[in-house]
């Protein structure tokens, strides 16, 4: 926490000196935007129209969906963009691949790089880095600071004396098939910001998860994405199945489900994940564990 | 009338030796001048077709300014970018690629005499898939340790490597008492195939999600990843492996007539099994190195053409060649259009159109009694 506290200070006190100072570049007007965290903060900050095309990842806000659709991230192909006449490429660090970027580079199209780190500090230089790229700097920093003091907030409300709830992440892919977020993954990253204590720490990443460790590993809440709630038949039929039925989260009915990309982006709507999460981790008030982004 | 026919069927009584031999030397030529100029078609058509418009003139002035000519209009460098740095490497890598699997797809149908053999049936390409499969995954702390140029080149050398493995496999199994046993081999093929799956199911659990990702696109293929610093070892490999089959085509029409046959005819099977699966092996090992595996155009292109000219190898391998790039030109213009601005992995382009030719194809000889 302290780290964190320390964070937000560095980012109070450099953010709005470099928005200035860095922000001279002429506005783009035909931006091609690269990665759904990427293209949350562009709407965010009012650069949302002169977006003209994203990428397979950037399914929020739902205008998002409507705009020609380059692919996805990791596979994007050069040519098609250009045709596009783009003046700014804007893409999170993890597009690829490399040969397409390099061309997208030579091709004389201004190109920025986003990092992208799943911490509190990753998701605010997400956005003072989208910022500065768009001149939107006002509303940059003013969604950076807005996210700031909301994650800080919701912190702050987290009990100290309380032991951290032991959480599990799941996500469904195809068939039944259930995977766990491990260490490293970004579900690992959220639920430790929250306040909570992810037991599924036998491996990294997303793997596919076993329902007697399950049983044996007893977590009191399970988190999973909407679409795996709706995939599972909705919580009473999750808490009725035979994995999950003697978990104390299932006795308890303390099964939630997120938006994916809202929990697990690290964008603009960092703040609303971490309040929704620290508030299923540990519900002062009733009507907030149920509650769903 | 076909290579095949002459040596099959019996000589009728108006028609001379050499009349006949003619006639098989015009087929051949005629084939590969007809196929030849669809690839030329094509490789026009990959060059001048795609999402940013670029006039023939156009285009024409960029290659005759990289040759040091006057050109006929100005071009602006986006287009000359797009032109030479997208477009040439993968309309060149397409006709290589698709050359490679379809002149060993015919033959290796022919080697077989199995009307379903291509390069998967031998574990190359499964070899290959898992050689690449396993930089994906593992790659990121090795690539580190090595210098830039490098780091682009260890997965298609991963997968060469993984392809030529396969196969050594495969054969070192099949070979018993200096002979080599199809049926052995084919089985070989089999089990190499299915190990390989095992292990690109391994790395797939091992793999974080966006390795995961990386792994389907590189399984369904695609000639995005041309650039020139790739193509020059793989052309070299690619061109010894085609120069090598093409040279057995009287061989595998003697082959045809059955193994003891061909010896008498002074061909030497196993030479021929020898080299013929090397070639193939180098030629689609370096092909799928660049490419990820693409499905059915080893397969449906022998096919096509022995619809078109007949079962003669002197015809069939040069023809299926050019065929097979010109077809995999066509594959990858739909694969660039069909999703734009995003493209579609090619794999699903020939699998989609490939798979049910196939179907029709079966039905039809089935109607005509079978193969």
């Amino acid at each position: 926490m302290r780290r964190f506290t320390r964070v937000l200070i560095v980012a109070h006190c450099l953010g709005l000196p470099l928005y200035s100072l860095t922000a001279s570049a002429e506005p783009a007007e035909r931006i091609v935007s690269v990665g759904g965290d990427v293209t949350e903060i562009l709407y965010a900050i009012g650069a949302g129209e002169r977006i003209i095309a994203v990428d397979t990842t950037s399914r929020y806000p739902a205008e998002a969906t409507a705009l020609p659709n380059v692919g996805y991230m990791r596979r994007l192909s050069a040519e098609p963009i250009l045709a596009l006449a783009p003046d700014h490429i804007i893409a999170v660090a993890d597009a690829g691949p490399k040969d397409a970027i390099t061309i997208l580079r030579r091709a004389g199209v201004r190109f920025t790089e986003i990092p992208d780190e799943p911490t509190v500090e990753g998701a605010l230089a997400k956005i003072h880095a989208v910022a500065v790229a768009t001149g939107q700097t006002e509303r940059g920093t003013a969604l950076a600071e807005d996210t700031a003091s909301r994650v800080q907030a919701a912190l702050a409300s987290v009990p100290k004396d309380q032991p951290k709830p032991r959480a599990l992440f799941l996500l469904s892919v195809g068939r039944g098939a259930l995977m766990a977020g491990g260490r490293d993954s970004s579900a690992d990253a959220m639920i430790k910001l929250a306040g909570g204590e992810n037991i599924a720490t036998g491996f990294s990443g997303y793997k596919p998860f076993e329902p007697e460790a399950m049983l044996a590993l007893n977590p009191e809440i399970i988190i999973v994405t909407k679409r795996t709630m709706t995939a599972l038949g909705g919580v009473e039929q999750m808490r009725a199945q035979p994995q999950f039925a003697t978990t104390k989260a299932a006795a308890t009915g303390r099964i939630v489900a997120f938006d994916g990309a809202l929990l697990l982006g690290f964008g603009a709507r960092l703040a609303s994940a971490i309040e929704m999460l620290t508030a299923a981790f540990y519900p002062t008030a009733p009507e907030v564990a149920g509650k769903q982004g | 009338m076909t290579a095949l026919a002459d040596i099959a069927q019996p000589m009728s009584e108006t028609c001379s030796v050499a009349e006949r031999m003619l006639k098989a030397r015009k087929t051949v030529i005629w084939s590969i001048v007809g196929a030849g100029i669809v690839l030329a078609v094509l490789v026009l058509a990959g060059l001048g077709f795609g999402a940013v418009k670029i006039s023939p003139a156009e285009s024409l002035s960029i290659g005759l300014a990289k040759l040091g000519l006057p050109t006929l209009t100005d071009f602006s460098t986006r287009d000359d970018l797009i032109l030479s740095a997208i477009r040439a490497p993968r309309t060149a890598l397409g006709v290589m690629a698709g050359g490679a699997l379809a002149l060993s797809g015919a033959a290796l149908q022919g080697l077989f005499r199995n009307p379903l053999a291509d390069p998967t049936l031998i574990g190359v390409s499964s070899g290959a898939a898992l050689g690449a499969v396993a930089v994906i995954v593992l790659g990121p702390p090795v690539a580190a340790l090595l210098p830039p140029v490098l780091q682009a080149g260890l997965l298609p050398v991963a997968a060469f490597v993984g392809g030529l493995a396969a196969i050594c496999i495969v054969y070192l199994i099949a070979r018993h008492d200096g002979g080599t046993n199809i049926a052995t081999l084919l089985l070989a093929g089999a089990a190499v195939t299915a190990i390989s799956g095992a292990g690109i199911g391994l790395f797939i659990f091992l793999g974080d999600d966006q390795q995961i990702r990386d792994i389907n696109f590189w399984l369904l293929g695609s000639l995005s990843g041309a650039h020139w610093q790739a193509l020059a070892p793989a052309t070299l490999l690619i061109g010894i492996g085609m120069v090598g089959v093409l040279r057995f085509g009287a061989a595998l029409d003697a082959l045809s007539l059955g193994e003891a046959d061909a010896h008498n005819l002074g061909f030497d099977p196993e030479k021929l099994k020898r080299r013929l699966i090397v070639c193939c092996a180098l030629a689609t090992g370096a092909a799928v190195s660049l490419t990820g595996v693409i499905g059915f155009v080893g397969l449906v292109t022998p096919h096509i053409v022995r619809m078109l000219i007949g079962p003669g190898h002197r015809a069939l391998l040069p023809t299926s060649l050019l065929l097979g790039g010109a077809l995999m030109l066509a594959a990858d213009i739909l694969s660039r259009t069909v999703a734009a601005p995003a493209e579609l992995p090619i794999g699903i382009v020939t699998a989609a159109i490939g798979g049910p030719f196939f179907l029709w194809l079966l039905l039809r000889g089935r109607a005509h009694g079978g193969w």
